[in-house]
This record gives structure tokens, sequence and C-alpha cells, in this order.
């Protein structure tokens, strides 16, 4: 059996799934029922001031009929006094000593921080989130991700915490920011113990085309939020490779952003991450998702034979590496498997209409077929054909040669000029403009004028 | 023993019958048409007799645009909301849909047809009128999909148009012969209402036209004219006994029971003589109104049958049994049916040759001759020079519709012989382009 403990930063905890500090946290009657089934840890709703929230407060993105691919929200901190947060801290801590509680916090001068900071380690908090990313509400008030924009208060700021801080200090960070490593740097060089990330992105979800607003609507208005959910992981997981792979930043990364299953959580881990925060997962489906999350990851590492979270973390890194130094040499052709296709032809005219017309169709079967010569490999057919493994990607070059753009550049091969003879696509086919009108237009005509262009057709022999 | 107790109520009718294709809520709409892969150069569009742009609907449909969906439909296809829950989906779109290939359920277009157009017929918001006025006008002779669709796209065009109906409702056999677990009266009849409030052509119920005079005085009046008068009454067997009491023609028991419902009695035990899809509806129809026995007797072997695979599995999921290799020789009883003699057969090199001594009598209360239905020869003897083929199928040009008497064009049933509703609205769409392009000559 596998070990999904972890020691994050001096911050134990039997699994390295957390519940990231957000609505599921807002309470000790919920952290209580997750530690129940399964979770880790949890990272208390931010605490400071307490807020008042407006009334509809989240919007969400939908894709055909999968509701909540993106999740934005427009909720500030905890609303509740911090003292029936840091009584309910104690008593979970009481009733779960091998769990890990952090108390996320957000406040705004020295003094406030100093005071919030030891009042939660008082209550028993394993440790400390530092708040700098809610894009939304907070920021307009100098805090959230107004400091996690601006490193140097981001540093001054971890400083005057590690003041009094005897538990791991966590800084959480904003994806709203062109580097992340700055803000990163910064919380290291302000002592932090951790870094987490990401906090969510500034968004507008949608905007409601009959009253003409933003959602969430309050009363016929809206307002930027953040937005999550598992949209947001690709950015999330560029963000902890970012970070990991920094050499001054070295810090253990906590990482955020898509995490709805097992292989979300393997993902951020094998870029780095050595604990991971779930929240629009638990707020969609509840608090059960993590049945499937830890038995996933169990089964991962029995198959993998990894015997602890620390066998994998970062383990993607080394083959993460800038374009520049990729194998140009490296070739893959698009290879339709005729049995397992169905005919539906998303492969031609993605190919036709948004690649490089490598793939034509042939009368009589309704099974594309891939023009070797024409194919790039740039794999876009392979993405939208709906039948598993139909379209594979076959390596065709030799495999013996290597040589990267890098290369090309220092050999002095690479194209310079704009009509350089060495141009990627210069001796690449490409049909004429003109091969292209007609193809498309009988589609426009309804019916059977489709078919015979505007001509009056015979109706089929019974 | 009967799977269905007799209704007696139109509550207890409507169970018995039940919708094979029920309406779609936004919900299912909504997951159905995501599964929609979008094909290039769909397969569906092409199994489809009136060519809808099947994806393009269907993608409307997820993207919220349902009235555009609707537009889309009946702009290839007039009886849209109809063809979506009459038409034999399983052997045309349904049945071309690549999910087949990969062995998972085939999207439902059918379903998803009448989504779109229901909410639109509903909501009365109005996609297509008629033309600018040319002038001219046709006269339409037959209220079915052919003559409507014909009607419709003849006032797109700007033609007057006078419809005249035999019976007293639109739509032919959509509403007299259609299944009535296929669609309901209410629903045929809405379309129609929509169709007529959007076109404005002029319909006359009860009005046969049945004369050589009343069609002289259509020849003077209009400028063409459209037959689209479908077949006639069931072919007569021609066998000893025809004429008992309870021995009726499929079409006739069927259109009774479409204006009728539970107020038809049907007898104990049936017996169907045929092996169609109207033998296959009759049969069912017998089992649902409560009949006990429902036995389909055909004369061929049951690979042979002219049904649908699955009308015929639709007949036998409602008790029918099958009984094959039997020709019925006499209708036997008083005045009343009380069996059918039947003499055993065998199918050699495709001739069906009776077996001499075979002979028995089922006993039975109700025969339903589902043989056929008659051309309507002596109609369209009325109209010189208008030839028949040797099937009594209308002679018309393939591209135009237009008959051998150039003032007479057709489509539908009486010119392709006998098909389906789709077939007749998207036949009827193109003669009336035909007639457009005869008249603007
Ligand atoms: C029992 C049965 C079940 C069927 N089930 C289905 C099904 O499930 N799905 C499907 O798609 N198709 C089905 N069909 C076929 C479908 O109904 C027809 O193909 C379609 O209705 C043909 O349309 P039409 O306009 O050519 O003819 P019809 O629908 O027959 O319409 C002809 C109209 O003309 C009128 N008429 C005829 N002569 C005259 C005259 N001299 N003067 C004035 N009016 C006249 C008739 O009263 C009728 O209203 C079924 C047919 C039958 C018989
Ligand atoms: C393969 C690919 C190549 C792109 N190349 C460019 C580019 O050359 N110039 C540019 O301005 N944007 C480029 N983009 C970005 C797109 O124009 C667009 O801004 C982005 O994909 C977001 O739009 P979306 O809503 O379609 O995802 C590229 C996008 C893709 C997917
Ligand atoms: S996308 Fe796949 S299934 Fe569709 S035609 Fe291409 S290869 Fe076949
Ligand atoms: S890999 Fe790209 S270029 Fe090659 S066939 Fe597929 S879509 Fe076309
Ligand atoms: S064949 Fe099926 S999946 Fe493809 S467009 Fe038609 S309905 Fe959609």
């Amino acid at each position: 059996m596998p070990d999904l403990s972890i020691n994050f930063a001096g911050i134990k905890s039997p699994n390295p799934f957390w519940l990231a500090s957000a609505p599921p946290t807002n309470s000790g009657y919920q952290i209580m029922k997750a530690f129940d089934a399964g979770w880790g840890g949890a990272v208390w709703k931010t605490m400071g001031v307490p807020v008042v929230n407006v009334s509809s407060r989240y919007g969400g993105v939908n894709y055909r009929d999968k509701r909540l691919v993106g999740f934005n929200n427009i909720e500030l901190i905890s609303d509740r006094p911090l003292a029936d947060n840091l009584r309910e801290i104690e008593e979970v801590k009481k009733r779960f000593p091998n769990h890990a509680v952090i108390a996320s916090l957000m406040v705004q001068s020295r003094q406030e921080w100093h005071d919030i900071v030891r009042q939660s380690q008082d209550a028993g908090a394993d440790g400390f989130e530092l708040n700098f990313g809610c894009p939304h509400g907070m920021c307009e008030r100098g805090m959230g991700s107004a400091v996690g924009q601006e490193p140097k208060i981001l540093q001054m700021i971890v400083e005057w915490v590690m003041e009094v801080a005897t538990k791991p200090v966590i800084v959480k960070l904003t994806p709203n920011i062109s580097d992340i490593t700055e803000p990163a740097l910064a919380a290291r060089r302000g002592g932090a113990d951790a870094i987490s990330l990401i906090n969510t992105i500034q968004s507008i979800v949608g905007v409601d085309i009959d009253h003409f607003a933003p959602y969430p609507v309050v009363d016929g208005k809206g307002s930027n939020g953040g937005y999550c959910g598992p949209a947001v992981k690709p950015i999330a997981l560029n963000m902890v490779k970012n970070c990991a792979q920094h050499p001054d930043i070295q810090l253990p990364i906590s990482g955020i952003g898509g995490i709805e299953t097992w292989r979300d959580a393997v993902e951020h881990i094998l870029l780095g991450a050595s604990s991971v925060q779930v929240c629009t997962a638990a707020m969609h489906y509840g608090f059960g998702i993590i049945r499937e999350m830890t038995s996933g990851l169990e089964q991962y590492m029995v198959d993998k034979g990894f015997h602890t979270i620390y066998d994998f973390v970062g383990k993607a890194l080394p083959n993460v590496l800038p374009w520049e130094q990729l194998n140009m040499k490296y070739k893959v052709t698009a290879n339709i498997h005729a049995e397992k296709c169905i005919g539906c032809q998303l492969c031609y005219t993605a190919c036709e209409d948004g690649a490089h017309q490598a793939i034509k169709l042939n009368a009589d079967t309704r099974v594309p077929e891939i023009i070797e010569e024409n194919c790039v490999g740039c794999n876009l057919c392979s993405l939208v054909c709906p039948v598993e493994e139909c379209i594979t990607m076959d390596r065709t070059d030799s495999g013996t040669e290597h040589l990267t753009w890098k290369e090309r550049v220092e050999a002095g091969t690479a194209p310079t000029e704009f009509n350089d003879e060495r141009a990627g696509g210069r001796h690449h086919w490409v049909p004429e403009p003109s091969a292209a009108l007609g193809k498309e237009r009988h589609k426009t005509l309804p019916g059977k004028a489709r078919i015979y262009a505007g001509e009056t057709e015979a109706p089929a022999e019974a | 023993m009967a799977e269905f107790s007799t209704p007696t109520t139109e509550q207890e009718f409507a169970e018995n019958f039940a919708q094979l294709k029920p309406l779609m809520n936004r919900t299912e709409a909504l997951f159905e048409s995501s599964r929609c892969l979008f094909c290039f150069d769909a397969p569906c569009i092409k199994a489809c007799p009136s060519g809808i742009d099947i994806p393009q609907f269907i993608r409307q449909i997820n993207s919220g645009n349902d009235t555009g969906a609707a537009r889309t439909i009946y702009e290839a296809n007039y009886f849209g909301n109809a063809c979506g829950k009459v038409c034999p989906t399983e052997v045309l779109c349904e049945g071309a849909c690549v999910y087949n290939l990969q062995e998972v359920k085939p999207i439902e277009i059918g379903r998803l047809q009448s989504y779109a157009t229901t909410k639109v017929i509903a909501s009365g918001k109005k996609l297509f009128g008629p033309g600018a006025a040319n002038g001219k006008s046709v006269a339409v002779i037959g209220a079915g999909p052919a003559g409507i669709s014909a009607a419709c796209e003849l006032r797109a065009l700007g033609y007057e148009v006078d419809v005249f109906e035999a019976k007293a409702q639109p739509s032919g056999l959509t509403v007299y012969g259609v299944a009535p677990y296929k669609i309901t009266n209410e629903e045929t009849l809405a379309e129609m209402d929509y169709l007529q409030a959007q076109f404005g052509y002029h319909t006359h119920f009860n009005s046969p036209i049945n004369s050589r005079e009343e069609l002289i005085e259509l020849e003077n009046k209009y400028d063409a004219i459209f037959l689209g008068i479908g077949l006639g009454k069931t072919n007569a067997l021609g066998l000893p006994g025809e004429d008992k009491i309870n021995c009726t023609g499929a079409v006739e028991f069927i259109a009774e029971l479409r204006q009728q419902h539970h107020k038809i009695v049907v007898g104990r035990k049936v017996i169907v003589l045929g092996g169609g899809n109207t033998a296959m509806d009759a049969a069912s129809e017998s089992a649902r109104l409560g009949a006990e026995r429902v036995l389909l007797a055909y004369r061929r072997g049951k690979e042979e049958m002219g049904a649908y695979e699955f009308e015929y599995d639709l007949a036998k999921g409602v008790g029918v049994s099958g009984v094959f290799n039997v020709a019925p020789l006499e209708i036997v009883g008083d005045d009343y049916v009380a069996g059918v003699r039947f003499i055993r057969t065998e199918t050699i090199d495709g001739r069906v040759s009776e077996i001499a001594g075979s002979e028995f009598v089922e006993p039975c209360d109700m025969v339903i001759k589902a043989t056929g239905q008659a051309k309507q020869t002596q109609f369209l003897s009325l109209i010189p020079g208008l030839e028949v083929d040797g099937k009594g199928r209308i002679v018309a040009n393939a591209h135009t519709g237009q008959t051998t008497n150039p003032k007479y064009f057709a489509s539908g049933d009486a010119w392709n012989g006998g098909a389906e509703v789709v077939n007749a609205a998207a036949e009827a769409k193109l003669t009336a382009r035909g007639i457009h392009a005869y008249l603007s000559k």
C-alpha cells in the first residue's frame, strides 16, 4: 500500500488533498465533515475583518451539456466574526489532531497581521496561508491581488508575518500577473515557507444577453469576478511549473486550479506540487469526490511503483523545456485506422479548413485518407476524431537525428529574412486560393436544393 | 391474453396509444443535441428524403436558437413537425447516423426536429410568408402532405392557391392513416393551422373533385392544377365472404380509429391479412384497442415481408403473433365474420405456390385486409391526356412533376405509388418549383 501522507513545509497531512480556502471551508461543521469523508487538510475560509457579501455571487461557464467547466464568483473573504472561526478551529483540531488545518488570512496593517497570526496560532492552526490573490472586491481595498501584484509590498507583509509566526507560512499567489515567479521570489525573500497557486483569474464569466449585464447579475449590474474550475487547470499547471523550475524559488508548492480527479492532482504533482487544493469540484459535487481521488492516486502509485508522493513530485519537470530546445527532426504523421472510423469526416474538415489540407475524401467511402506528404503532424485531426485511438499520430522520422531551433540559430541555418528559402512552410504544398470557390456554397441552400445546387430534381423512384 | 385492456375513455386511449416519440423537454434536447458530432457532409442529411440540414438545426437547438432550428427544418420540409414524429427514422436519418457504426445509440434526430418545430408552432412565431402576388393562381386537389406542401411553396412564390379536399380536415393520411401512437390529431392539425396562418392559402374542405365538369371549371379558372390525391381505398381481395360484417380494409379501419379513438370497437380475435407496414400498424392498433388475440397472416415467409423490421418488432412487442406462408381462400361465417379459411404455401424460386390439401380454418371475429391501397385510376381517367403507368401511378416529368397533360402536375403517393409523408412533402416542394418554371416561361 503506498503512503499518501505528506509533510508539507512542516505541515503534516494524511494525504495531499486539501480543501482550498473557499465556501467549503467556511465552518467547522463543513471541515469536520470533509475530514470524516477522507480529506487530508483544509485551508480555512480567509479570515480578517468580516465582510458583507452581495446576493447573487456565482456564475458558470457551461460547454454544451456540461455544466461548470468554468466557474466564477464575486464573493469576498469570511463574513463570520473571527472569534467564531477561531473557536471552531480549536474544536476541529481537537477532534482531528493529525489532519492539517491551515488558517488563511487577509488583513491590512502590521498590527492586524500580528494579532490575527497570534490568535490563529493559539487556536491550534497548523500553518498559515496569506491570501494575496483575491482579484475582486478585496483588491479594490488594497488587499488580495493588489498585494500579490506588488512584489515589494508582498515581501514586506510576509516579513511582518514571519516576525510572529511559529507555524509554517504559505503565500498564496494570484495569477493576474504577467510573470508568476516575481511574487514567488518576493515570498521567498520575505522568508515564507511555501507557496500555493493559483488563486482565481480575473474574469467576466458571461453576459446576460437579454438584460445586457455580466454574470452574476446583482440588481441589473455586475462586476468582474474570479475564474476557476476545470477550465483554469492548464493555466495553473503552467504557473506551477514556472515556480517549480525557477532555481531561486525552491519552496514547496501547493498546487491549486481545476483539480477534480486524481488525474488532475497527479498532473499538478508531476509539475512540482507536493500538496493539492480543491475548491470548485467540492462545490460542484460535495466532499464525496475525495474517495475517487484517493483511490485513483493510490492505484496510480501502485501501477507506477511509487511508494510515497515524493517519488514523483516534479517528475515531469525535466521534460518541460523551452520551445527552442525541442527536437525539430522528430516527425509524426496522422494515421487513420479505417476499421475504427465511423465516417464523420470531422478530421477532413478540420485539416482542410483549420490545418494543412492533408486529408482527402474518396468516392464510395466515408473513410478519409491522409495525404502523407502534406501532413505536418499537428495532431489536430486526432484531437477532433470522436473515436478513441482511431487516428494515431505515428512516428515517421528515423529517430536518429536531433536538431533544435537553438542549434539552428547557433549554426546560422535558421530563417532570418521575410522570404527566406529556409522557411518551414516554404516547400509545403498549399492549394491555389481560387480552388476554394464553390466548395461549400451549395451547403447554404435548403433541402434537396443543396444537392442539386438549385436545380429542380426528380423525386426518388418509389 | 391481451396486453392492453379495452380503452373506454380518451385518457385510457392515450395510455394504450402512448407516443413512441414523446416531446423532449429543454434538458433532454440539450443533452441529445450536445451529442451530435456536426459531421462534415453528414450522412443523416443525405438519408433524409427532404434533405434537411440536420447538423445545422441540431447545433441551433444546442446554442438556444430553437426558432432558427425550426426555420432550417421548414425551409426543407413543410411537414417538419409531423415528419419528426412519423418518419421511419430508423431507416432514414437516424439509420445513417455515424454513431451506428460505433454501436452507440444514434442521435434522436426525429425527436429533436419535433422539439424545435413544436416550440415555434406553439409560439406562433412567423417564419415565412407569401411572396409578392404574381397574379397567377393554382388549384391544388388534395390537402395531404403533397397538396399542403405544394400550397405553401406556391404561396411563397406569389401564387393564389385554392386547396380542394374531399375530407373534413387537412394533412391527408397524416391524420387519417398514420398510427395514433406516432402522432396525435392535435399535433398534426396544429402544424396545419400554423402553415395556413403563415402562407394564407385557401382551403375548401368536404369538397371532392369528382367529375369532368368540376375539372373543366378548375382548368378554366386556374393557371395550373396540382394533383396531391394520394391513393384510394384498400384493394379488394376478390375472395368469397369478403362482404361479411367485420371484414374491413385497413385504411378504412385506421381512418375511423384516428377519428373515433376508443369509440371504435375491435374484435376479440382479429386476423390481419398482409405483410406491409400498414398491416403492422393495423395489428398493433387492434392489440392496443384490447383485442385478446391478434394474428398477422402473410402469404410468404417472414423475411419477405415488405414491412420494416422495427415495425414488425413493434407489433410483436404488443402481443401480435405472426403466421407465415398462409394464403386466405375464404372469409367464413354467416352474416358476421367467423374465421378465415387458409391454405399453406411455400415459396420456390421466388414463386408462391399453394400446398394441396393443407387447408384449415382459423376462427376469428374480425378480419382486417391490409393488402394495399388501390390507385385512383377512375378519377385520373377524367383528365384528358393524363397517362398512368402499368402500376396505376401518374406519369410525370422527373424534374418538374409535370404530367402528360401540361396543365397538371403531381407529387406524393399518387405519383410515387405510395411512400412516406416525407417523400410527398419533399416532392411537392420541388414540383411547386416546376409549376413556377412552367408558368414563368
Ligand atoms: C396506414 C398507413 C400508415 C402510414 N404510416 C406512415 C408513417 O408512419 N409514416 C409516414 O411517413 N408515412 C406513413 N404512411 C404513408 C403516408 O401517409 C403517405 O405517404 C402520405 O400521406 C402521402 O401523402 P399524399 O399527400 O401524397 O397523399 P394523402 O396523404 O393520401 O393525401 C391525399 C389527400 O387527397 C384527398 N383527395 C383524394 N382524392 C381527392 C379528390 N378527388 N378530391 C379532393 N380531395 C381528394 C384525400 O382525401 C387526402 O386528404 C402511412 C400510410 C398508411 C396508409
Ligand atoms: C494554433 C494556434 C495558433 C495561434 N496563432 C496565433 C497567431 O499567430 N497570432 C495571434 O494573434 N494569435 C494566435 N492564436 C490565438 C488566437 O487568435 C486566439 O486569440 C486564441 O486562440 C483565443 O481564442 P479562442 O476563443 O478561440 O480560444 C493562435 C491560436 C491557436 C490555437
Ligand atoms: S474523425 Fe475519425 S471517425 Fe471521423 S472520419 Fe476522421 S478518422 Fe473517421
Ligand atoms: S496531423 Fe494535422 S496536418 Fe496532419 S492530417 Fe492531421 S490535421 Fe492534417
Ligand atoms: S450523422 Fe449523427 S452525429 Fe453526424 S451530423 Fe448527423 S445526427 Fe449528427
